[in-house]
Protein backbone atom coordinates (compact mmCIF):
# COMPACT_ATOMS: atom_id res chain seq x y z
CA UNK A 1 0.00 0.00 0.00
CA UNK A 2 1.51 3.69 -1.21
CA UNK A 3 0.57 5.88 1.72
CA UNK A 4 2.16 9.33 2.11
CA UNK A 5 4.25 10.16 5.20
CA UNK A 6 2.24 11.74 7.75
CA UNK A 7 2.04 15.58 7.52
CA UNK A 8 -0.43 18.40 8.59
CA UNK A 9 -3.47 19.69 6.31
CA UNK A 10 -4.65 23.35 6.10
CA UNK A 11 -6.50 24.99 4.05
CA UNK A 12 -6.16 28.28 2.22
CA UNK A 13 -8.88 31.16 2.29
CA UNK A 14 -7.30 33.02 -0.06
CA UNK A 15 -4.03 33.67 -1.83
CA UNK A 16 -2.43 36.37 0.49
CA UNK A 17 -3.80 33.57 3.30
CA UNK A 18 -1.65 30.40 1.14
CA UNK A 19 1.38 32.89 1.33
CA UNK A 20 0.99 34.04 4.79
CA UNK A 21 0.87 30.17 5.93
CA UNK A 22 3.92 29.15 3.53
CA UNK A 23 5.79 32.04 5.48
CA UNK A 24 4.47 30.86 8.97
CA UNK A 25 5.40 27.51 7.86
CA UNK A 26 8.52 27.64 6.65
CA UNK A 27 10.50 25.41 3.71
CA UNK A 28 8.74 22.07 4.94
CA UNK A 29 5.00 23.23 3.61
CA UNK A 30 3.93 22.74 0.00
CA UNK A 31 0.98 24.06 -2.07
CA UNK A 32 -1.47 21.40 -3.23
CA UNK A 33 -3.81 21.70 -5.39
CA UNK A 34 -4.85 18.72 -7.98
CA UNK A 35 -2.64 16.85 -6.25
CA UNK A 36 -2.18 14.54 -9.01
CA UNK A 37 1.62 15.20 -9.08
CA UNK A 38 2.64 16.31 -5.95
CA UNK A 39 0.38 12.91 -4.16
CA UNK A 40 2.36 10.37 -6.40
CA UNK A 41 5.35 11.57 -5.44
CA UNK A 42 4.57 11.98 -1.67
CA UNK A 43 3.44 8.12 -2.17
CA UNK A 44 7.44 7.12 -3.23
CA UNK A 45 8.58 9.61 -0.82
CA UNK A 46 10.25 11.59 -3.37
CA UNK A 47 8.47 14.39 -1.52
CA UNK A 48 7.81 14.62 2.27
CA UNK A 49 6.38 18.01 3.17
CA UNK A 50 5.51 18.28 6.58
CA UNK A 51 2.53 20.48 5.60
CA UNK A 52 0.26 20.78 2.81
CA UNK A 53 -2.04 23.98 2.14
CA UNK A 54 -4.89 23.01 0.14
CA UNK A 55 -5.44 25.78 -2.09
CA UNK A 56 -8.52 24.14 -3.93
CA UNK A 57 -11.08 26.22 -1.76
CA UNK A 58 -9.58 29.32 -3.99
CA UNK A 59 -11.37 28.32 -6.91
CA UNK A 60 -12.95 31.35 -7.34
CA UNK A 61 -9.92 33.71 -7.16
CA UNK A 62 -7.45 31.66 -8.94
CA UNK A 63 -9.49 29.98 -11.37
CA UNK A 64 -10.14 32.01 -14.97
CA UNK A 65 -9.64 32.44 -18.46
CA UNK A 66 -9.64 36.09 -19.39
CA UNK A 67 -8.71 38.52 -22.12
CA UNK A 68 -7.06 41.90 -21.16
CA UNK A 69 -6.27 43.65 -23.71
CA UNK A 70 -3.65 41.88 -26.32
CA UNK A 71 -3.35 39.01 -23.82
CA UNK A 72 -5.14 36.19 -22.08
CA UNK A 73 -5.09 35.86 -18.39
CA UNK A 74 -4.95 31.96 -17.10
CA UNK A 75 -5.46 31.34 -13.86
CA UNK A 76 -3.37 29.01 -11.68
CA UNK A 77 -5.82 26.99 -10.29
CA UNK A 78 -7.87 26.41 -13.48
CA UNK A 79 -8.29 22.49 -14.31
CA UNK A 80 -7.43 20.51 -16.94
CA UNK A 81 -10.62 20.08 -17.72
CA UNK A 82 -12.05 23.63 -18.13
CA UNK A 83 -8.83 24.05 -20.13
CA UNK A 84 -9.84 21.39 -22.66
CA UNK A 85 -13.05 22.92 -22.77
CA UNK A 86 -12.80 26.40 -22.96
CA UNK A 87 -13.65 28.20 -26.41
CA UNK A 88 -12.20 31.01 -25.93
CA UNK A 89 -8.89 29.34 -25.22
CA UNK A 90 -9.00 27.25 -28.24
CA UNK A 91 -10.00 30.36 -30.14
CA UNK A 92 -6.32 31.73 -30.20
CA UNK A 93 -5.09 28.55 -28.97
CA UNK A 94 -5.85 25.36 -30.14
CA UNK A 95 -2.66 23.84 -29.40
CA UNK A 96 -4.12 23.76 -25.84
CA UNK A 97 -6.69 21.17 -26.85
CA UNK A 98 -4.87 19.35 -28.99
CA UNK A 99 -2.40 19.02 -25.57
CA UNK A 100 -4.94 18.64 -23.48
CA UNK A 101 -6.63 15.63 -25.37
CA UNK A 102 -3.71 13.72 -24.76
CA UNK A 103 -2.49 14.88 -21.08
CA UNK A 104 -3.75 11.89 -18.46
CA UNK A 105 -7.46 10.83 -19.23
CA UNK A 106 -10.97 12.68 -17.49
CA UNK A 107 -10.11 11.33 -13.77
CA UNK A 108 -7.05 13.22 -13.89
CA UNK A 109 -8.39 15.95 -15.91
CA UNK A 110 -11.25 16.77 -13.44
CA UNK A 111 -8.46 17.74 -10.59
CA UNK A 112 -5.27 19.02 -11.97
CA UNK A 113 -4.48 22.29 -12.69
CA UNK A 114 -2.47 24.59 -15.23
CA UNK A 115 -0.11 26.29 -11.75
CA UNK A 116 0.40 22.91 -10.65
CA UNK A 117 1.37 21.27 -13.92
CA UNK A 118 4.11 24.26 -14.29
CA UNK A 119 5.05 24.04 -11.11
CA UNK A 120 5.77 20.31 -10.74
CA UNK A 121 8.54 21.49 -13.85
CA UNK A 122 8.73 17.77 -15.36
CA UNK A 123 10.66 17.99 -18.44
CA UNK A 124 8.21 15.85 -20.01
CA UNK A 125 5.28 17.67 -19.16
CA UNK A 126 2.43 19.09 -21.30
CA UNK A 127 1.85 22.18 -20.41
CA UNK A 128 5.02 23.42 -19.91
CA UNK A 129 5.87 22.64 -23.55
CA UNK A 130 2.93 24.85 -24.74
CA UNK A 131 3.29 28.00 -22.31
CA UNK A 132 6.86 27.63 -23.55
CA UNK A 133 5.81 27.74 -27.48
CA UNK A 134 3.57 30.31 -26.98
CA UNK A 135 6.06 33.22 -24.93
CA UNK A 136 3.67 32.98 -22.05
CA UNK A 137 4.96 34.61 -18.70
CA UNK A 138 4.27 33.63 -15.27
CA UNK A 139 2.86 36.07 -12.42
CA UNK A 140 4.71 34.56 -9.18
CA UNK A 141 3.12 36.60 -5.57
CA UNK A 142 5.23 36.59 -2.50
CA UNK A 143 4.45 38.96 0.63
CA UNK A 144 6.19 41.87 -1.21
CA UNK A 145 4.10 41.68 -4.02
CA UNK A 146 3.77 39.80 -7.46
CA UNK A 147 6.33 39.35 -10.29
CA UNK A 148 6.39 38.31 -13.62
CA UNK A 149 8.86 35.83 -15.10
CA UNK A 150 9.57 34.61 -18.92
CA UNK A 151 9.24 30.81 -19.35
CA UNK A 152 12.66 30.54 -19.41
CA UNK A 153 13.12 32.51 -16.22
CA UNK A 154 10.33 29.74 -14.38
CA UNK A 155 12.37 26.60 -15.59
CA UNK A 156 15.52 26.75 -13.37
CA UNK A 157 15.32 22.68 -14.28
CA UNK A 158 14.05 19.58 -13.76
CA UNK A 159 11.57 19.62 -11.02
CA UNK A 160 13.09 23.42 -9.91
CA UNK A 161 11.61 26.30 -10.30
CA UNK A 162 11.27 30.54 -10.12
CA UNK A 163 8.98 29.86 -7.12
CA UNK A 164 10.25 30.97 -4.03
CA UNK A 165 9.63 29.07 -0.90
CA UNK A 166 6.71 31.41 0.21
CA UNK A 167 5.85 32.48 -3.40
CA UNK A 168 3.09 30.55 -5.63
CA UNK A 169 2.57 30.63 -9.40
CA UNK A 170 -1.06 32.80 -9.57
CA UNK A 171 -1.54 32.95 -13.15
CA UNK A 172 0.04 32.89 -16.69
CA UNK A 173 -0.65 35.41 -19.35
CA UNK A 174 -0.45 34.54 -23.25
CA UNK A 175 -0.02 36.88 -25.64
CA UNK A 176 -2.53 37.37 -28.65
CA UNK A 177 -0.58 37.69 -31.71
CA UNK A 178 -2.59 38.37 -34.81
CA UNK A 179 -2.62 36.15 -37.75
CA UNK A 180 -1.17 33.20 -36.32
CA UNK A 181 -2.01 29.69 -35.01
CA UNK A 182 -0.56 26.97 -33.13
CA UNK A 183 -0.39 23.18 -32.79
CA UNK A 184 0.59 20.00 -30.50
CA UNK A 185 1.42 16.70 -31.01
CA UNK A 186 2.88 13.59 -29.05
CA UNK A 187 4.16 10.26 -29.50
CA UNK A 188 3.41 8.45 -25.81
CA UNK A 189 3.38 4.50 -25.37
CA UNK A 190 0.07 4.41 -24.30
CA UNK A 191 -3.01 6.66 -23.81
CA UNK A 192 -2.32 9.29 -21.71
CA UNK A 193 1.21 8.54 -20.79
CA UNK A 194 4.12 10.63 -20.57
CA UNK A 195 5.59 11.83 -23.85
CA UNK A 196 8.54 10.26 -25.63
CA UNK A 197 8.69 13.53 -27.01
CA UNK A 198 6.17 16.07 -27.61
CA UNK A 199 6.39 19.40 -29.63
CA UNK A 200 4.52 22.38 -29.82
CA UNK A 201 4.41 24.90 -33.05
CA UNK A 202 3.44 28.54 -32.99
CA UNK A 203 3.35 29.99 -36.28
CA UNK A 204 2.51 34.21 -37.52
CA UNK A 205 2.35 35.17 -40.86
CA UNK A 206 2.37 38.63 -42.30
CA UNK A 207 -0.50 39.75 -45.02
CA UNK A 208 -2.53 36.57 -44.73
CA UNK A 209 -2.51 32.60 -45.63
CA UNK A 210 -0.43 33.88 -48.97
CA UNK A 211 2.28 35.87 -47.10
CA UNK A 212 5.45 35.38 -45.54
CA UNK A 213 6.25 33.98 -41.82
CA UNK A 214 6.65 36.92 -39.62
CA UNK A 215 7.83 34.37 -36.89
CA UNK A 216 7.37 30.88 -35.81
CA UNK A 217 8.43 29.23 -31.98
CA UNK A 218 9.14 25.91 -31.36
CA UNK A 219 8.55 24.36 -27.83
CA UNK A 220 10.01 20.36 -27.28
CA UNK A 221 8.88 18.31 -24.42
CA UNK A 222 11.00 15.25 -22.87
CA UNK A 223 14.27 16.02 -24.93
CA UNK A 224 16.42 18.08 -22.23
CA UNK A 225 16.66 18.45 -18.37
CA UNK A 226 13.73 21.43 -18.93
CA UNK A 227 11.17 21.82 -21.96
CA UNK A 228 12.86 24.02 -24.15
CA UNK A 229 12.16 26.64 -26.78
CA UNK A 230 14.25 26.57 -30.39
CA UNK A 231 15.25 30.11 -30.50
CA UNK A 232 17.26 29.01 -33.98
CA UNK A 233 13.80 27.89 -35.56
CA UNK A 234 12.51 31.94 -35.03
CA UNK A 235 15.57 32.76 -36.84
CA UNK A 236 15.50 30.47 -39.76
CA UNK A 237 11.98 31.01 -40.45
CA UNK A 238 11.21 34.50 -40.34
CA UNK A 239 10.81 35.92 -43.69
CA UNK A 240 10.73 33.28 -45.43
CA UNK A 241 6.89 32.18 -47.11
CA UNK A 242 5.71 28.78 -45.38
CA UNK A 243 6.27 25.81 -47.09
CA UNK A 244 7.09 21.97 -46.69
CA UNK A 245 10.70 22.93 -47.25
CA UNK A 246 10.63 25.52 -44.36
CA UNK A 247 8.74 23.37 -42.49
CA UNK A 248 11.44 20.29 -42.56
CA UNK A 249 14.30 22.71 -42.10
CA UNK A 250 13.14 23.67 -38.79
CA UNK A 251 12.70 20.01 -38.10
CA UNK A 252 16.06 19.37 -38.83
CA UNK A 253 16.57 22.42 -36.09
CA UNK A 254 14.92 21.22 -33.33
CA UNK A 255 16.60 17.09 -34.04
CA UNK A 256 19.87 19.18 -33.47
CA UNK A 257 19.00 21.37 -30.69
CA UNK A 258 17.91 19.37 -28.09
CA UNK A 259 19.40 16.74 -26.16
CA UNK A 260 17.77 13.83 -25.28
CA UNK A 261 18.82 11.06 -22.93
CA UNK A 262 18.35 6.45 -23.79
CA UNK A 263 16.47 5.50 -21.74
CA UNK A 264 13.07 2.64 -21.37
CA UNK A 265 11.19 5.46 -23.42
CA UNK A 266 13.63 5.11 -26.61
CA UNK A 267 16.83 5.93 -27.78
CA UNK A 268 18.61 9.14 -28.15
CA UNK A 269 18.34 8.87 -31.78
CA UNK A 270 14.67 7.79 -31.93
CA UNK A 271 13.92 10.83 -30.10
CA UNK A 272 15.99 13.37 -31.92
CA UNK A 273 13.58 11.74 -34.73
CA UNK A 274 10.85 12.43 -33.29
CA UNK A 275 11.50 15.97 -31.91
CA UNK A 276 12.02 16.46 -35.58
CA UNK A 277 9.33 14.90 -37.21
CA UNK A 278 6.92 16.26 -34.63
CA UNK A 279 8.28 20.39 -35.49
CA UNK A 280 7.40 19.64 -38.84
CA UNK A 281 4.13 18.45 -38.50
CA UNK A 282 2.97 20.77 -35.94
CA UNK A 283 4.11 23.81 -38.36
CA UNK A 284 2.31 22.08 -40.88
CA UNK A 285 -0.59 21.84 -38.75
CA UNK A 286 -0.39 25.52 -37.84
CA UNK A 287 -0.02 26.68 -41.52
CA UNK A 288 -3.25 24.52 -42.40
CA UNK A 289 -5.21 25.93 -39.64
CA UNK A 290 -4.30 29.36 -40.98
CA UNK A 291 -5.60 28.78 -44.12
CA UNK A 292 -8.15 27.26 -42.94
CA UNK A 293 -9.56 29.94 -40.80
CA UNK A 294 -9.03 32.43 -43.53
CA UNK A 295 -11.25 30.04 -46.09
CA UNK A 296 -13.93 30.72 -43.31
CA UNK A 297 -13.77 34.33 -42.86
CA UNK B 1 -8.18 15.81 12.33
CA UNK B 2 -12.24 16.02 12.04
CA UNK B 3 -13.28 15.80 8.76
CA UNK B 4 -17.11 16.14 7.81
CA UNK B 5 -18.76 15.05 3.90
CA UNK B 6 -21.45 13.87 1.83
CA UNK B 7 -21.35 9.95 1.39
CA UNK B 8 -24.04 8.82 -0.93
CA UNK B 9 -26.25 11.28 0.33
CA UNK B 10 -25.55 10.96 3.74
CA UNK B 11 -23.90 13.21 6.46
CA UNK B 12 -20.53 11.63 7.52
CA UNK B 13 -18.39 12.61 10.08
CA UNK B 14 -14.59 11.46 11.35
CA UNK B 15 -11.29 11.95 12.67
CA UNK B 16 -8.84 10.49 10.27
CA UNK B 17 -5.07 11.06 9.82
CA UNK B 18 -4.55 13.77 6.84
CA UNK B 19 -2.38 11.38 4.74
CA UNK B 20 -5.45 9.05 4.85
CA UNK B 21 -6.38 8.83 1.02
CA UNK B 22 -10.41 8.98 0.05
CA UNK B 23 -10.16 5.28 -0.93
CA UNK B 24 -8.91 3.87 2.09
CA UNK B 25 -11.31 5.88 3.80
CA UNK B 26 -14.14 4.92 1.73
CA UNK B 27 -13.45 1.40 2.47
CA UNK B 28 -11.38 1.15 5.80
CA UNK B 29 -13.44 3.49 7.66
CA UNK B 30 -16.68 3.65 5.81
CA UNK B 31 -17.01 -0.08 5.05
CA UNK B 32 -17.57 0.81 1.58
CA UNK B 33 -15.91 -1.92 -0.23
CA UNK B 34 -17.62 -1.77 -3.43
CA UNK B 35 -14.66 1.22 -4.27
CA UNK B 36 -11.91 -0.86 -5.24
CA UNK B 37 -8.42 -0.40 -4.29
CA UNK B 38 -6.51 -1.21 -7.50
CA UNK B 39 -2.58 0.41 -8.56
CA UNK B 40 -2.32 2.93 -6.04
CA UNK B 41 -1.12 5.35 -8.76
CA UNK B 42 -3.69 6.86 -10.82
CA UNK B 43 -3.82 4.51 -13.62
CA UNK B 44 -6.09 1.73 -13.59
CA UNK B 45 -9.42 3.85 -11.93
CA UNK B 46 -10.43 0.87 -10.09
CA UNK B 47 -11.16 3.30 -7.33
CA UNK B 48 -13.34 5.85 -9.65
CA UNK B 49 -16.06 7.36 -7.24
CA UNK B 50 -17.46 10.77 -8.00
CA UNK B 51 -16.85 13.91 -5.97
CA UNK B 52 -19.01 16.72 -6.73
CA UNK B 53 -20.53 14.64 -9.43
CA UNK B 54 -17.53 14.15 -11.30
CA UNK B 55 -15.54 11.16 -11.79
CA UNK B 56 -12.16 11.26 -9.72
CA UNK B 57 -9.89 8.42 -9.08
CA UNK B 58 -10.03 8.52 -5.18
CA UNK B 59 -6.05 6.71 -4.18
CA UNK B 60 -4.73 10.63 -5.38
CA UNK B 61 -7.49 12.12 -3.25
CA UNK B 62 -6.30 13.00 0.58
CA UNK B 63 -9.20 12.54 2.48
CA UNK B 64 -9.37 16.09 4.02
CA UNK B 65 -9.58 17.21 0.80
CA UNK B 66 -13.21 16.06 0.36
CA UNK B 67 -13.92 18.05 3.56
CA UNK B 68 -17.45 19.49 2.89
CA UNK B 69 -17.92 18.13 -0.54
CA UNK B 70 -20.31 15.28 -2.26
CA UNK B 71 -18.89 11.64 -2.56
CA UNK B 72 -20.58 9.29 -4.53
CA UNK B 73 -19.75 5.74 -4.93
CA UNK B 74 -21.05 2.48 -6.42
CA UNK B 75 -23.59 1.31 -3.25
CA UNK B 76 -25.29 4.57 -3.98
CA UNK B 77 -26.09 3.25 -8.01
CA UNK B 78 -29.41 1.26 -6.24
CA UNK B 79 -31.67 2.68 -4.90
CA UNK B 80 -34.63 1.20 -3.58
CA UNK B 81 -35.15 -2.52 -4.54
CA UNK B 82 -33.83 -0.23 -8.44
CA UNK B 83 -30.76 -0.40 -10.32
CA UNK B 84 -29.37 2.23 -12.44
CA UNK B 85 -29.59 1.42 -15.72
CA UNK B 86 -25.22 1.45 -16.33
CA UNK B 87 -26.03 -1.70 -13.48
CA UNK B 88 -28.73 -3.31 -15.93
CA UNK B 89 -26.38 -2.55 -18.73
CA UNK B 90 -23.36 -4.46 -18.00
CA UNK B 91 -26.37 -7.26 -16.68
CA UNK B 92 -27.59 -7.07 -20.61
CA UNK B 93 -24.18 -6.54 -22.28
CA UNK B 94 -21.64 -8.79 -20.35
CA UNK B 95 -20.03 -5.70 -19.20
CA UNK B 96 -18.13 -7.62 -16.45
CA UNK B 97 -15.89 -10.50 -16.31
CA UNK B 98 -13.87 -10.65 -13.87
CA UNK B 99 -16.06 -7.50 -12.18
CA UNK B 100 -12.40 -5.79 -10.78
CA UNK B 101 -12.78 -2.62 -12.67
CA UNK B 102 -16.87 -2.61 -12.91
CA UNK B 103 -17.35 0.01 -9.92
CA UNK B 104 -15.17 2.60 -11.68
CA UNK B 105 -16.65 1.92 -14.42
CA UNK B 106 -20.05 2.14 -13.12
CA UNK B 107 -18.90 5.50 -11.85
CA UNK B 108 -17.90 6.83 -15.03
CA UNK B 109 -20.58 5.87 -16.66
CA UNK B 110 -23.17 7.60 -14.76
CA UNK B 111 -21.24 10.82 -14.93
CA UNK B 112 -20.95 10.54 -18.38
CA UNK B 113 -24.84 9.70 -18.68
CA UNK B 114 -25.34 12.80 -15.97
CA UNK B 115 -23.50 14.98 -18.66
CA UNK B 116 -23.98 13.50 -22.21
CA UNK B 117 -27.79 11.07 -22.67
CA UNK B 118 -26.53 10.17 -26.32
CA UNK B 119 -23.50 9.76 -25.74
CA UNK B 120 -21.57 8.15 -29.26
CA UNK B 121 -19.39 4.94 -28.87
CA UNK B 122 -15.77 7.92 -28.65
CA UNK B 123 -17.61 9.45 -25.94
CA UNK B 124 -17.79 6.47 -24.11
CA UNK B 125 -14.11 5.35 -24.73
CA UNK B 126 -13.44 8.60 -24.00
CA UNK B 127 -15.04 8.35 -20.75
CA UNK B 128 -13.69 5.25 -19.43
CA UNK B 129 -9.79 6.09 -21.06
CA UNK B 130 -8.41 6.44 -17.45
CA UNK B 131 -10.02 2.90 -16.60
CA UNK B 132 -8.34 -0.39 -17.14
CA UNK B 133 -10.06 -4.03 -17.77
CA UNK B 134 -7.82 -6.25 -17.78
CA UNK B 135 -9.91 -8.88 -18.51
CA UNK B 136 -10.14 -6.73 -21.98
CA UNK B 137 -14.35 -6.51 -22.35
CA UNK B 138 -14.00 -2.79 -23.58
CA UNK B 139 -16.58 -3.59 -26.40
CA UNK B 140 -19.12 -5.06 -24.13
CA UNK B 141 -18.70 -2.16 -21.78
CA UNK B 142 -19.36 0.28 -24.07
CA UNK B 143 -22.13 -1.29 -25.44
CA UNK B 144 -23.11 -1.79 -21.60
CA UNK B 145 -23.16 2.28 -21.65
CA UNK B 146 -25.26 2.47 -24.86
CA UNK B 147 -27.95 -0.11 -23.38
CA UNK B 148 -27.94 2.39 -20.52
CA UNK B 149 -28.77 5.49 -23.10
CA UNK B 150 -31.04 4.00 -24.39
CA UNK B 151 -33.02 2.80 -21.51
CA UNK B 152 -32.56 5.65 -18.93
CA UNK B 153 -35.14 4.69 -16.42
CA UNK B 154 -34.72 2.21 -13.42
CA UNK B 155 -35.23 -1.38 -13.49
CA UNK B 156 -36.50 -3.47 -10.72
CA UNK B 157 -33.49 -5.24 -9.15
CA UNK B 158 -33.45 -9.02 -9.83
CA UNK B 159 -34.50 -11.38 -7.13
CA UNK B 160 -31.12 -12.84 -5.00
CA UNK B 161 -30.60 -16.66 -6.87
CA UNK B 162 -30.39 -17.85 -2.64
CA UNK B 163 -31.49 -16.54 0.05
CA UNK B 164 -30.24 -13.80 2.38
CA UNK B 165 -27.36 -14.99 4.70
CA UNK B 166 -26.63 -17.80 2.63
CA UNK B 167 -23.45 -18.76 0.08
CA UNK B 168 -24.04 -20.30 -2.82
CA UNK B 169 -27.01 -21.94 -2.09
CA UNK B 170 -25.59 -23.36 1.69
CA UNK B 171 -26.09 -22.14 5.08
Amino acid sequence: MQVPAPLEYVRATSVSDAIGLLERLGEEARIIAGGHSLLPMMKLRLATPEYLIDVNDLHDELSYIRRTGSQLRVGALTRHRELLESEELVEHFPIFRDAERVIADPPVRNRGTLGGALCQADPSEDLSSVCTTLNASCVIRGSAGERVVTMEEFYRGPYETAVGPAEMLTEVRIPIRRGGSNAYAKVDRRAGDWAVTAAGAALWLDGGADGVIADARVGLAAVGPSTTGIPAISAALQGRPPSAEAFAEAGRIAAESCSPTTDGRGTEAYKRHLAGELTRRTLATAYQRIQEREVLG
Amino acid sequence: MQVSMTVNGEPVVSDVEPRLLLVHYLRDVLGLTGTHWGCDTSNCGACVVLLDGEPVKSCTVLTPMAGGHEVRTVESLEQDGYLDPVQQGFIECHGLQCGFCTPGMLMSARALLDANPKPTDDDVREAISGQICRCTGYRSIVRSVQWAAEHPDPVPAPEPAWPAGTVGGLS
